[in-house]
């Protein structure tokens, strides 16, 4: 056999992995970020998901200062996984609100109860409707909001420990 | 306790597969052996130890421990024990610790059995298997924990999807596993003999046993993974071309012709760079199908449970090993002495032919399944499905279908047309005969024609080398060939009497109304609700005839899951000899009336019928391999101690 | 056929054969594949340039609400499918997908009839109940593409 074609098998799979590569550093469409980053929260009244912790409405986010606005579900366990993290950012002096996402209310109270309860207020967003104007495709996600109510960053998936002095910044951003 | 238990075994089973990789390639240099004899205790404890860590896992699903994140992510306790317990392969970290640990084993059987080849390069070929296998570890370990916990322990798991809470998703994943995974001895044995130069008969004897019993793996995987797809998908069709698919099919064609050249090269001592390669390109196909499959990167699982940096890693794994081992193959397959030279027309020209032509089959499969990519890459979405692949293959799969029925017929190095003319003449008479009466007396489309044609004409032929022998001295392997040729010949008549005579009736009648398919009528008597432990349904209860025979009752389902909500279609299959009736049941349209779906498909279950024999085959292969390997031993032995005595 | 040939040759002979398959199967599948891969459009492109009717292709968008009608026969359907600018026609024959609802994401597969009908062989429906389909009054490109992703999970 010519010597060259020992190397053929060898350049093919090069090009798979250009090619795999490159698709990799691609992207991914899984994610969609929102558009409404920049614009403001649209108008939303929310009945309260629990007992212990009032209603949330847009207006809650015109009092000049930064929120953060986490989209949750008692079912969705990515959730519970950030749930130490959320509690972190509140010790560190963030302001948390949440939608629970067509959740039952003993549900979420079962959930706050287990996984501890960093939000100040609950509203509970039975149709998704909100979490659909707001942009968001999943749970859990996390928005910052500065005080005259401008969504200034999006967060998707669980916080992880490390992204908690990003979300600190942001929010630090957002004050200015 | 348990999931720390099975991290820490996971941990060990690493350290010692790096142990194995030193000691086994310091044994490769002048005066490195001294701790070579560390290496095969050392992958036999690694094998045990990835078993155990696997273990561990099942026992946490099996107690649906919720503190485990994987647990609460893929199961839920109200699921029955056996889809628990399955539930902890059905998903991406466990897959992973499954292969981790399919592979482990894979390294402590050679470690533990293999003692004919010389030893250096056995020790290079359980360095090459550790060094795969480090990869994986270090893949699962940092960043696909299975046993990572919770900081809280969840209240209810999240649930296993509903379409792979069927019992034959239980055994089909580990059955694929050992499939792909076994090949990585292949591949290994492959590096071993680059690295030494050593590719020898002896060689190819003794890699084949272990590709067989992959081959034989991934036969049944794939069978059993149509046979799924076909009666859970509820669409009636039996094989989608889907990347999952593609993924399962790329290395058994890479298998089946390692297969055969190593069967030239056992008996002639021919083809060595060519089984090499294929050794290393096999299970190349593995990884790459998984890799494809698991990043992402052309299904897209959903929301959040692919990480980018996951595919990142895999494919940083498959360019180390499979682009080190091709790489390996290009500086050192010069170097290996050429094999013996043979005429065109003979035994290992009709393999070498049917080796190009799997090989072409393949490389169609691998471009059709990355086009997307590549398109995608210039910002064009396409789809690539049957259109593509199955005329395209066909081109390639008929003549190596030819050669096939006669390739067995011809001797080895050299022979003439004219020995061989009376049987070529037969099955190709017969192949004719079958096309002239399908064109003439039914309009059938060219490709299932074809199929028909060729089918009746190789079942003729895989008897053909039996003729004229004596069949009580017949090898148990060459039994095992007539068995898995036979097997190929009983499933493309299946396929294509499938393609040719299906029929199909979509209606939507009333509870008490009838619909006729094929030879068929069905008589829908009533829709009621069901309940399984943990879905409820909607059960179409009908009443089957076989040209006005006795009534069979069947009962297709359309089903609820609630833990995750998902609906499902179970399809009701009425089997006879001569075909299968399948039944699907729908919504509920406006004036009461219920969709249905029927389908009369003449000889479908030769399909799978003719995997298990081929499967079959191969087992009987093995055996025949096996055995006449022992004897060869004992015989040795013999005049090995004769020699012995006549000298004392 | 084989006296007159030198070893030598006849092992020439193969390489040259193999090489030639296998390069002409890589030419084959690279023309098939131009031909024979279906392309995705979204109703926008299905109506600003639509593909040769009988060519199989792929339309991915939202099912508009109020537009899934049943024929008299029970099986066949017919739907709009929108992306916010334009909408084509659907007509399916068959068992639709579980979560096939009016206002989801689709994915149809089939064939553009001459009249400008989309006549679908196969229907893909989202089957994950955690996913929120998207309103598709702010669909953007990536927005279509995340749908049809997510579409083909289910197959």
């Amino acid at each position: 056999m010519k010597r060259w074609t020992l190397w053929v098998p060898l350049t093919l799979f090069l090009g798979f992995c250009v090619l795999a590569g490159y698709q990799l550093t691609q992207p991914k469409d899984d994610f969609v970020v929102s558009r409404m980053i920049g614009k403001p929260l649209p108008d939303f009244d929310l009945h309260a998901a629990s007992l212990d912790r009032p209603a949330l409405a847009s207006s809650y986010f015109h009092d000049g200062k930064p929120h953060l606005l986490n989209v949750f579900a008692s079912w969705c366990i990515p959730c519970a996984a950030e749930a130490p993290q959320l509690e972190a950012l509140r010790r560190r002096g963030a302001d948390i609100a949440g939608i629970a996402i067509r959740d039952r209310p003993e549900d979420v109270a079962d959930y706050l109860t287990r996984y501890g309860n960093p939000y100040s207020r609950i509203g509970s967003d039975d149709l998704s409707q909100v979490q659909l104007d707001i942009g968001s495709s999943g749970v859990p996600e996390t928005f910052v909001i500065d005080g005259k109510g401008i969504i200034r960053y999006q967060h998707i998936g669980d916080i992880r420990p490390d992204d908690v002095p990003l979300m600190i910044g942001k929010l630090r951003e957002a004050e200015q | 306790m348990i999931a720390e238990l099975g991290l820490v075994a996971l941990w060990l089973a690493a350290s010692l597969a790096a142990l194995q990789l030193v000691t086994g390639a310091l044994a490769q240099q002048v005066g490195g052996d001294e701790l070579a004899v560390l290496t095969r205790p050392a992958a036999i404890v690694q094998g045990l130890l990835a078993a155990f860590a696997f273990l561990m896992l099942l026992v946490v699903f099996g107690q649906t421990d919720l503190s485990v994140k994987l647990v609460a992510m893929n199961s839920h306790s109200e699921k029955p024990l056996i889809f628990k317990l399955s539930g902890a392969f059905g998903n991406h970290e466990g897959s992973m610790l499954l292969w981790v640990t399919i592979m482990a084993l894979a390294g402590a059987m050679i470690a533990a059995i293999e003692h004919r080849l010389p030893e250096k390069t056995m020790l290079a070929t359980l360095a090459a298997q550790a060094f795969v296998g480090l990869g994986f570890y270090a893949f699962l370990l940092f960043s696909s924990n299975p046993f990572e916990r919770l900081p809280t322990p969840a209240l209810q798991g999240q649930g296993l999807n509903p379409l792979l809470q069927d019992i034959g998703l239980v055994f089909h994943p580990p059955t694929l596993y050992v499939g792909y995974v076994g090949l990585s001895v292949a591949f290994s044995f492959a590096v071993g003999a680059l690295v030494t130069r050593q590719v020898t008969p002896d060689f190819a004897r003794i890699m084949r046993p272990w590709v067989l019993g992959a081959w034989i793996f991934l036969t049944l995987g794939i069978t059993a993974g149509s046979y799924w797809a076909y009666y859970e998908l509820g669409w009636g069709g039996w094989w989608f071309w889907d990347p999952v698919e593609n993924a399962s099919l790329m290395p058994w064609l890479a298998a089946t012709a390692l297969l055969h050249s190593a069967s030239v090269l056992a008996a002639r001592d021919a083809l060595r760079a060519w089984t090499i390669m294929l050794g290393v390109v096999a299970f190349s196909m593995s990884m790459v199908g998984t890799f494809l499959v698991r990043s992402g990167i052309l299904t897209s699982v959903h929301a959040f449970a692919v990480d980018p940096e996951r595919g990142t890693f895999i494919l940083a794994l498959l360019a180390i090993n499979i682009g080190g081992a091709l790489l390996l193959f290009a500086l050192r397959a010069g170097t290996v002495a050429e094999g013996k030279r043979f005429s065109v027309l003979s035994r290992e020209g009709a393999l070498v032919f049917n080796n190009v032509m799997l090989s072409a089959v393949l490389g169609i499969v691998l471009l059709g399944t990355l086009y997307p990519l590549v398109t995608e890459a210039f910002n064009v979405r396409v789809s690539v499905g049957p259109p593509y692949f199955n005329p395209v293959s066909a081109i390639f799969v008929f003549p190596m279908l030819a050669v096939m029925a006669v390739g067995p017929l011809l001797r080895w190095r050299q022979d003439g047309m004219q020995r061989i003319g009376r049987p070529v003449l037969i099955v190709a008479l017969v192949a004719l005969l079958v096309l002239a009466g399908g064109w003439t007396f039914a309009s059938i489309h060219l490709l299932p024609l074809l199929g028909l044609a060729f089918s009746a004409a190789l079942a003729i032929a895989a008897f053909m080398p039996l003729r004229g022998r004596n069949l009580r001295l017949l090898p148990i392997a060459t039994w095992g060939m007539v068995a898995a040729h036979f097997g190929i010949a009983v499933a493309l008549f299946g396929m294509a009497s499938e393609s040719a005579f299906s029929k199909e009736k979509l209606a939507a009648i009333e509870a008490g109304g009838s619909a006729d398919v094929g030879p068929w009528t069905v008589v829908l008597t009533d829709v009621v609700p069901t309940a399984g432990p943990n879905w409820t349904a909607l059960e179409g209860q009908m009443l089957a005839s076989y040209e006005g025979g006795p009534p069979i009752a069947i009962a297709p389902q359309s089903r609820n899951f609630w833990a995750p909500p998902q609906e499902t279609t179970e399809s009701a299959l009425v089997t006879r000899w001569n075909g299968q009736l399948y039944a699907v049941v729908g919504r509920e349209t406006a004036e009461g009336r219920w969709q249905l779906r029927l389908w009369w498909k003449p000889f479908v279950i030769f399909i799978w019928l003719g995997g298990a024999l081929v499967a079959l085959g191969g087992l009987l292969a093995l055996i025949g391999r096996v055995l006449a390997d022992l004897k060869r031993r004992t015989v040795k032995a013999r005049a090995a101690e004769r020699r012995a005595e006549s000298a004392a | 056929m084989t006296g007159w040939m030198k070893p030598k040759h006849q092992r020439l002979v193969l390489i040259v054969i193999a090489l030639a398959s296998l390069v002409g199967a890589g030419l084959l599948a690279a023309w098939a594949l131009r031909n024979q891969a279906s392309y995705f459009f979204v109703p926008t492109q299905m109506v600003t340039a639509p593909p040769a009717p009988g060519q199989a292709v792929r339309l991915g968008g939202m099912v508009q609400k109020g537009s899934i009608k049943t024929m008299p026969d029970g099986v066949t359907i017919t739907f709009l499918v929108g992306d916010g600018e334009n909408t084509v026609p659907v007509r399916f024959s068959g068992i639709v997908p579980d979560l096939f609802v009016e206002g989801s994401g689709v994915v149809a597969e089939g064939r553009l009839d001459p009249s400008g009908t989309f006549v679908a062989d196969n229907l893909l429906a989202k089957h994950d109940e955690n996913y929120v389909p998207r309103e598709l009054k702010d669909m953007t490109d990536r927005q279509k593409a995340q749908i049809v992703a997510e579409t083909e999970v289910g197959k």
